[in-house]
């Protein structure tokens, strides 16, 4: 439905995690607010409410972002992907698998936020962003192949994600090992990939329709 | 937060007569300036027009070896975009060096030059503050003033502007597309922030109204090479407390050609250094001309009671980047 220009809240379409929810939001309500608050979706935590945390980190059209800063009101038609979307207790998405291996938290308040923001961090490498840690010879000769991941390059990436708890040494292995184990095995990093294309094409295909999870742009 | 109504442009001419129609009215792009500033009550828009879903996407060379982006291009997108890793390494750097990921991926170009303050003062509501509320005084000037302006401030407003972006494309010369009501203009990216003088409520010259619709960049000098430094409190996501883009070309006989040099985090606007530029040019690119250029720039410093290390600070930051553009070529990796 078109917001109504006299009114000050709205009727919109959000689809998360592939489900399409119509709600009605005041236009102040936040996405991470009708996340939470409308959906029950509340795996994606408010820290700060100010975009200086990344607990409240979605993926939006498959990029990470601070759900706290968006008017859902602007996101009628939006495909969101939160950490509910990534996996569940019988099949948990490689990155979420890694941080529980690596015991990659303390409190946890700050994990799905972290995982969620890895998960687009490493769609982003793959597409061949560069970071503050790239250096300038590669910077020059940028191609936009694949950005390789060192551990400076994974705090630099990461560092939209505070952990109060400190947890960041285990962070940093529990991602490092998803990006080893897509350098291993290619086509399993999670990237830009619709829903099935890559399966069967791997060894690993069990794995891959997991990763699958993230949603094209 | 206060209530509003929403809409979304349908074009940049329909955005600005909305705008124009309405006015307690605000541009949305990311809104990772704007809501921030609505949830701290700073900004108090009684109608917010969405502009994110403007077709000004596009990043395209111009006729004369340039490059146009649009005002929408996020900020993420902009520095993956492999012209300006290659041609315009000191903008990719800028935009690399701000905010986050997450951030980065919604802000947008025309967003990130509009940014407001980051003073503390600005940001709290319960503190006079002469951008925020003109006339009620500076809380900065005589307060915690260590992240605030050495160059150009006023005894209205010490405030600095925050963008890492915008540093980068004073020092490349580029050029705003503005629309307004009545009709298009074109401003320097330079010249597009003011000085704070008696009216700090004005962060830059845009009217009332007026929509950035894209940004060019002219093609970079023959043989020049740029970089951008950012010196802060930890190595990643935080505002510069001193910044220097700087594009240079040398002659054969190693001469300086060309040279743009501007600093952030130092005063009210990207700080184009110009006195710094005439010393450089026509003089030997080695570190003490450099020196002697920074200098000579920073002598116009008044630092205030807290912040006088940003001034060898930001002389250091010119120095050491300028020095590394005359080093060795960055060597092709393998494989490239
Ligand atoms: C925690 C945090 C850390 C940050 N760190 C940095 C940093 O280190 N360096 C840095 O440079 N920045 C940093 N930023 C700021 C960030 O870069 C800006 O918030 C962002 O660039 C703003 O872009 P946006 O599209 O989200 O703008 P919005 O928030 O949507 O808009 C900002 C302003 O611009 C206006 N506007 C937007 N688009 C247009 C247009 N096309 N024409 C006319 N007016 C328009 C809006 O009305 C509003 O007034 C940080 C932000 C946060 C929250
Ligand atoms: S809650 Fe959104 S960044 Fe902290
Ligand atoms: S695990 Fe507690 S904040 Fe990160």
């Amino acid at each position: 439905m078109i917001p109504q220009r006299t009114a000050t809240s709205s009727t919109l379409t959000l689809h998360v995690n592939d489900t399409a929810h119509t709600v009605t939001v005041d236009h102040r309500a936040t996405v991470l607010d009708v996340l939470r608050e409308q959906l029950h979706l509340t795996g994606s935590k408010k820290g700060c409410d100010h975009g200086q945390c990344g607990a409240c980190t979605v993926l939006l059209e498959g990029r990470r972002a601070n759900s706290c800063l968006l008017l859902a009101v602007a996101y009628d038609g939006a495909h969101l992907t939160t950490v509910e979307g990534l996996g569940d207790e019988e099949r948990l998405h490689p990155l979420q698998e890694a941080f529980h291996e690596r015991d990659a938290f303390q409190c946890g308040y700050c994990t799905p936020g972290q995982i969620v923001s890895g998960v687009g961090m490493l769609c982003e490498a793959a597409e061949g962003h560069p970071s503050h840690a790239t250096s300038p010879e590669a910077l020059q000769w940028a191609t936009g192949a694949p950005a390789e991941l060192n551990r400076d390059e994974i705090r630099e990436r990461m560092s939209g994600n505070i952990c109060r708890c400190g947890a960041y040494p285990h962070i940093v292995e529990a991602i490092e090992d998803v990006t080893d184990h897509a350098l291993r095995h290619r086509g399993t990093a999670p990237h830009r990939t619709d829903a099935g294309a890559d399966a069967g094409t791997d060894a690993d295909s069990g794995t891959d329709a997991r990763t699958d999870a993230v949603p094209a742009r | 937060m206060k209530p509003f109504t929403f809409e979304r442009a349908t074009s940049p001419e329909q955005a600005v007569s909305a705008f124009a129609a309405q006015p307690h009215a605000r541009f949305l792009a990311g809104g990772t300036n704007l809501v921030d500033l609505m949830k701290l009550g700073v900004e108090t828009p009684e109608h917010l027009i969405d502009v994110s879903r403007l077709p000004l996407n596009d990043i395209e060379p111009t006729a004369d070896g340039g490059l146009r982006v649009g005002a929408n291009v996020r900020n993420s997108d902009l520095a993956a975009h492999t012209t300006v890793c290659r041609s315009y390494p000191a903008l990719a750097q800028a935009l690399l060096a701000g905010a986050s990921g997450q951030l980065r991926n919604l802000a947008t170009t025309g967003g990130n030059l509009l940014q407001r303050t980051r003073c503390p003062y600005f940001q709290d509501l319960s503190a006079p503050c002469n951008k925020r509320e003109p006339g009620s005084g500076c809380s900065a000037r005589e307060g915690v003033n260590r992240d605030m302006a050495v160059l150009g401030h006023s005894e209205h407003c010490v405030a600095t502007h925050p963008s890492d972006m915008a540093v980068a494309l004073a020092a490349y010369d580029a050029q705003l597309e503005l629309l307004g009501p009545e009709g298009s203009r074109t401003v320097p990216a330079a010249e597009f922030h003011r000085l704070p003088e008696d009216t700090p409520q004005r962060d830059t010259v845009l009217r009332p109204g007026e929509l950035i619709s894209h940004v060019t960049l002219p093609p970079p000098p023959a043989g020049a090479r740029a970089a951008y430094r950012k010196a802060r409190d930890r190595a990643s996501y935080a505002f510069a407390l001193a910044s220097a883009a700087a594009v240079l070309a040398v002659d054969g006989d190693g001469t300086v050609r060309h040279a743009a040099l501007a600093f952030g985090g130092l005063a009210h606007r990207p700080w184009r250094a110009r006195t710094a530029e005439q010393v450089l040019t026509g003089s030997r690119a080695d570190a003490e001309t450099f020196a002697r250029a920074a200098d000579a720039e920073l002598a116009a410093a008044r630092p205030l009671s807290d912040n006088a290390f940003k001034v060898p600070l930001a002389r250091n930051l010119a120095v050491h980047t300028l020095t590394a553009l005359t080093g060795d070529a960055p060597n092709r990796p393998a494989g490239t």
